[in-house]
Order: structure tokens, then C-alpha cells, then sequence
């Protein structure tokens, strides 16, 4: 089976700190990553072809130094890894990036999985997955906690609120999945050598069949307007007391001239 | 829009590099230079300190006639009869927006047997119902879904498309928005009409909670957003509130549905439902062991809350997954929140920022959580939890 996985290299936004003074965010020192969420969606593309066999094509959307996220995913065990790069892609939203890679994929021929992780945690809106299924006219299957083969179909275990649905499908079909899918292995020292003396292709604008209307900032229906701190909670009562049940006493108190209980 | 550098004025000073929340400014031979990662959001115009950086605004040319679409949706998610909370809440502030806009306020609800639904949609302040009501909507279907709310779109043509941010919210929206070529708004907490452009003005949060965004959708329609559940108050229902029903009559073929439900399987006893919880209580690396969230489970059961984990503690595989708060699993916005042994780290704390009251309880005096925390006891869960277990059990009886 062919698999395509989607990632995104993306800011460690644990790591990301604010500048109480500008209220600005200090991205020094912030290292660029690979999105956990498609940590596991390559970890599941492995899996599934150690299984049936087959092959893992990693892509990427980005500036040249996305390539270090393919490249870890080279080390990782994917087969084959492409860049989608070029300045008339940059400031896209979700529908022009979707539509974007939904050129690439073509470019890149036919394929029976689509994985992606499930949101990125710079952008956290996990709409690329289900709008990239839309634009290649497969069905998305979200939130997937496990993936089984079955002959020329997916049975997946679909996160909800409250329980796990299971699904069957079809190939061709795009599959998003949540962290509790897999536990992502590391990268083996034979697979960092291999990675490290893979050439990775980078596809433009011009290999591309695509609207020029559709990509880039000018292809993107939502605009930034306004960037600002997220207002802060303030500190409210603190209780210290040596003994658990003065403490608990008091809290009690509080909540009920509070009328909050 | 452009944003652009006046290279005679910029000083080199860098503060716009640091100011950018994207890294798209880099600085070459002492002057600020755009790169390619640049979104156009004006942070660093802001930022600059002698006005070196313009935003020029750009007439972007629109293709479709704005002022055919007209009206809010709100997209009505239920189960088996039952709608979510989330839609209710969508009505309350839809209702805000139609007035502010002069436009009417409309319900759009899918499923099978769902007749009573419209008339509580009516109660919570909308206009009209657009109602599917067909056995093959009989469960939320990927396929099915996106055919007849994008048939309905291109049909009616909303000026706004409000859903709730829930799971099948998520996996419904972007393919909605997709398919009908629209820009679209995820996870929003906040929603008002721009004054200056009578759009609607979607704030969300990005970078793991780090900032706030505020995003437009000036040229295309419907403009569409997904918001968080508990965000907005629930409107009281009033009865005597008349409205018109629409009967939709799209059919999907079966040969349309390409995925097949086989079973739902139902999880735990204790309700991990957090997106709907009135009370929620939370553990994190400080309760010491998996065996320790007994006494999570014990607070929430007495107060009939539902159990919440950081992701240190789903990490470390004390808790599943459906668990999780913060970033990267739910947004909740309980009335009371218990964070015990949570050291606050800005992930979690993005999570529970809409909680109307957060109380902690943690060791560590020093702990990020007490600073947003109404009310902290610093003390040790272990010992501090079956004191409030006990007094909460007498506060019920009495």
C-alpha cells in the first residue's frame, strides 16, 4: 500500500515564552520541530506498512529548513520525503494550503493512505487534514486512535467526546490521528546515516498544475487582522495553613460567601 | 494589505523581529527585512517605536456578489435526539450578531427525528430552522453531513456560519468551508462585528495559547468560524418565541457515504464528557501515582463533576486520552474548576482559561497555577483532598 504523510515543522510552542514588557513573544531560543501530532502520523505509516508492505512518502509544506523535519522523518523509516517550497506559497491559511499540497499529492501519483497528525500546535485548527480530503475528493476520517487493514479498507477507532466510534473505509481515504494512536519510536543510528545522505526534491510553484489565485496569502479567504496577549486571569485568595483541614475548612468558607456553592 | 519597511526610517533597533509572531522579519545589514513567512497581521506595526513599518490595506478582488448572502447560521449538533450545548450557546450570541447585522438568525439542524429540536432552536432566539430530517442523517456521517449543510449553504446563502468546535464540529467545518470555497475560523473565544468593515471579527487563540488572534473573512461567504463550547452563555429559553421551519429536502445516495459505522464503544463510568461539565476536577503529576486519582474520582462523584488530566499524567499513561485537558486535548469551561497537583504550565492553562472558577490545590507556593487560580490552598493533595471530599459529603446532607 502507498502512504503519504503530511507534516509541518513547527515552533516547540511549550517552549514558547512571552516578554512581559513588549507582551510580545520571544522567539529566541525556540526550537523548530516536528509537529508532535505527525510524529505519530508517521509512526502509524510505518506501522501499517511494516504490516502489509508497501511505502511511506513523507511531503512538507515550507520554507527550505523544513527539510530537517523530512529528514527525521527519513531517520524515522519513511521511504521517500518531498518539499513543497516557494515564496508565492508563504502566508497561505488552511484553504490555500490545502489545496496546495492537494497539487502535490497529484503531482506525486496515486496513493491508498493520506495521514496527518491531528492539528499542528502553532496553528492548533486541524482543518488542513479534512480540507485537503475535500480538495482530492477522498474521505477524511478524524481523530483516529487506531487503524487496522482489512483487504482494500481502513476499519479506524475514531475518538468522540465521550466514546471511540469504528469506521470502515475504502481506500483511497486521509486519516487524522491523536497522540494515544501509537508511541512514536526513535530514530535508529542507520536511519539518521540514511537520512542524512537522502537528496530531498523540492517541488515549486511551476511543477505544480495550480491556480495561482488559489496559493500564497492571495489565495487565503481568512486574514489576519489583529495579534494581541491573551488577557490574564488574576491571582485571587491564597490559603496557607499547616493543617490539611483548616485549609479545606477555609476554602469552603470562602466558596460559600462567594455563593458559589 | 502589505506590510512594509520605510528603510530610510527603520533604525535597526530588531524589536519588530522579536515582535513578530510568525519569525517572518529578519534583519540584513542593520534594516528589518520581510520574508516569506509574513501574514500581514500588523503585529509589528505596533511594535515598531518610530513608525517604520506600514500596513497598506489592499482591495482584494472579490469574485461572488457579497450581498446576495445574508443571515446567521448556527449549525445545531446533536445525538440521537439530543443537541449538544454548544448550539444553544451559538443561538445566544448568533442572536447578538443578526441584530448588530440586521439580518435574521437561523438554526440548521441534521438528523433523523430531530423535530423537536427546532422548536427549542425557535425558543433559544432563532428566526427560522433549516431542518434535515432524514433516516440517513440517523448518525453523524462525515459524507452525508458535508453534502446536505453544503447544499444548504449554496442554496440559502448565509452571510455567517457559526459550529460548535467539537470533534464531529471540526471534521464537519473544514469540509463545509472547503467545499464551498470559503474561509474558515477554528476554535474561536470570541466573536463581535468589526465596527469599521461590519464583518465578523473571529479571536482565537494560536501558538499554544501564546497569543491571541483576531482573523476577517472579507471577501468570501458565507464567513465561517468554529467556536469552543462553554465560551458563551447558554440563552434562557422563551416559548412564546415564533419562528419558521424550513423543511430541507436533500437526499444523499447511498453511494455517496463512503464510511460505514460498525459499533460505538462506550468508555469508563466516570463522565470524561468535559466539554459539557458543570464541575470538573483535575490531576496532575502531583498526585504521585495512578492510584492516587481515586480521590480525583471521589471529589468528582460527590460533586457531580467529571474527571479531568494534565498531559503529563496521559503521557505517563495514568489517564486515557479522552481526558486530557489543555492544547492539545479538550477546552473546557466548567463553573468550578479543581486543578490538584497541576503545576499550571501554559498548555493546561489554555485549556481552562473560560472556567468561571478555578481553585488549586498544589505544594509548591511557587506553582504558575496559583497565579490565574480564584482560590489556591498550598498544601499537599494527598492530604488536602479527603479534607474537602469530607466537607463537601456534610455540605450535601446538611
Amino acid at each position: 500500500m502507498d502512504i503519504i504523510v503530511c507534516v509541518k515543522q513547527v515552533p516547540d510552542t511549550a517552549e514558547v515564552k512571552i516578554d512581559p514588557a513588549t507582551n510580545s513573544i520571544i522567539r529566541q531560543g525556540v526550537p523548530s520541530i516536528l509537529n508532535p501530532f505527525d510524529k505519530h502520523a508517521v509512526e502509524a505509516a510505518l506501522r501499517l506498512k511494516e504490516k502489509n508492505g508497501g511505502k511511506v512518502t513523507v511531503i512538507s509544506m515550507g520554507p527550505s529548513q523544513a527539510k530537517d523535519v523530512l529528514k527525521e522523518c527519513i531517520a524515522l523509516g519513511a521511504d521517500e520525503a518531498v518539499l513543497i517550497s516557494d515564496r508565492a506559497f508563504g502566508g497561505a491559511d488552511t484553504l490555500a494550503t490545502s489545496y496546495t499540497l492537494a497539487a502535490a499529492i497529484r503531482k506525486l501519483g496515486s496513493f491508498d493512505v493520506i495521514l496527518c497528525g491531528k492539528q499542528s500546535i502553532d496553528g492548533d485548527t486541524a482543518q488542513v487534514g479534512p480540507e485537503l480530503a475535500e480538495h482530492l475528493g477522498v474521505v477524511p476520517i478524524t481523530y483516529a486512535a487506531d487503524i487496522e487493514v482489512n483487504g482494500n479498507a481502513v476499519v479506524v477507532k475514531r475518538e468522540q467526546e465521550d466514546c471511540y466510534e469504528v469506521i470502515e473505509a475504502k481506500f483511497p481515504v486521509l486519516i487524522t490521528v491523536v497522540k494515544s494512536i501509537n508511541e512514536p519510536r526513535h530514530a535508529s543510528v542507520k536511519g539518521v546515516m540514511k537520512a542524512n545522505r537522502k537528496n530531498i526534491p523540492v517541488l515549486s510553484q511551476q511543477d505544480l498544475e495550480i491556480d495561482g489565485e488559489r496559493i500564497g496569502l492571495k489565495g487565503s479567504p481568512t486574514q489576519v487582522r489583529r495579534i494581541f496577549a491573551p488577557s490574564h486571569r488574576v491571582q485571587g485568595e491564597i490559603i496557607e495553613s499547616s493543617s490539611a483541614k483548616e485549609a479545606a475548612h477555609l476554602l469552603i468558607q470562602k466558596l460559600s460567601e462567594a455563593k458559589i456553592i | 494589505m502589505a506590510v512594509n519597511i520605510l528603510k530610510e526610517t527603520c533604525i535597526g533597533c530588531g524589536t519588530c523581529v522579536n515582535a513578530c509572531p510568525f519569525g517572518a522579519i529578519a534583519m540584513e545589514t542593520n534594516k528589518a527585512v520581510i520574508t516569506d513567512g509574513c501574514t500581514q497581521c500588523g503585529a509589528c506595526t505596533e511594535a515598531c517605536p518610530v513608525a517604520a513599518i506600514i500596513r497598506e490595506e489592499q482591495e482584494k478582488l472579490g469574485t461572488i456578489d457579497k450581498d446576495s448572502y445574508k443571515g446567521v447560521w448556527v449549525y445545531i449538533e446533536q445525538t440521537g435526539g439530543l443537541a449538544k450545548s454548544v448550539g444553544y450557546e451559538l443561538l445566544g450570541q448568533g442572536r447578538k450578531l443578526a441584530d448588530a447585522l440586521g439580518q435574521e438568525l437561523a438554526a440548521v439542524i441534521v438528523g433523523y427525528g430531530i423535530k423537536p429540536l427546532a422548536q427549542q432552536a425557535i425558543a433559544s432566539g432563532a428566526d427560522k430552522v433549516y431542518l434535515a430530517d432524514q433516516e440517513e442523517f440517523s448518525h453523524y456521517n462525515t459524507d452525508a453531513y458535508t453534502h446536505v449543510v453544503a447544499d444548504m449553504i449554496n442554496t440559502y446563502k448565509p452571510s455567517v456560519v457559526l459550529m460548535g468546535a467539537t470533534h464531529d464540529g471540526r471534521d464537519l467545518a473544514p469540509r463545509v468551508a472547503c467545499r464551498v470555497g470559503t474561509g474558515l475560523t477554528a476554535d474561536c473565544t470570541d466573536l463581535s462585528i468589526d465596527e469599521a468593515t461590519g464583518l465578523v471579527a473571529w479571536t482565537r487563540p494560536a501558538f499554544g495559547g501564546n497569543i491571541m488572534a483576531t482573523i476577517l473573512c472579507p471577501d468570501h461567504r458565507p464567513q465561517m468560524g468554529t467556536v469552543r463550547p462553554k465560551v458563551f452563555k447558554r440563552p434562557l429559553m422563551d416559548n412564546s418565541r415564533n419562528g419558521e421551519i424550513v423543511k430541507v429536502e436533500t437526499r444523499v445516495q447511498a453511494a455517496e457515504i463512503r464510511t460505514k459505522l460498525i459499533e460505538i464503544i462506550k468508555v469508563g463510568t466516570v463522565s470524561c464528557n468535559l466539554e459539557e461539565a458543570e464541575v470538573i476536577v483535575s490531576g496532575g503529576r502531583g498526585m504521585g501515582k495512578p492510584e492516587n486519582f481515586t480521590l480525583i474520582e471521589e471529589l468528582a462523584n460527590v460533586l457531580g463533576g467529571a474527571v479531568g488530566a494534565s498531559r503529563a499524567v496521559v503521557d505517563a499513561g495514568w489517564k486515557p486520552a479522552l481526558h486530557q485537558i489543555g492544547q492539545t486535548g479538550k477546552t473546557v469551561g466548567p463553573k468550578i474548576y479543581f486543578a490538584c497537583g497541576i503545576s499550571g504550565a501554559i498548555q493546561h492553562v489554555a485549556g481552562i482559561s473560560s472556567s468561571d472558577i478555578i481553585i488549586a490545590i498544589n505544594k509548591d507556593k511557587d506553582a504558575p497555577i496559583f497565579k490565574m487560580a480564584d482560590y489556591g490552598i498550598v498544601g499537599d493533595v494527598m492530604e488536602v483532598l479527603p479534607e474537602l471530599i469530607a466537607e463537601f459529603k456534610e455540605l450535601k446532607q446538611d
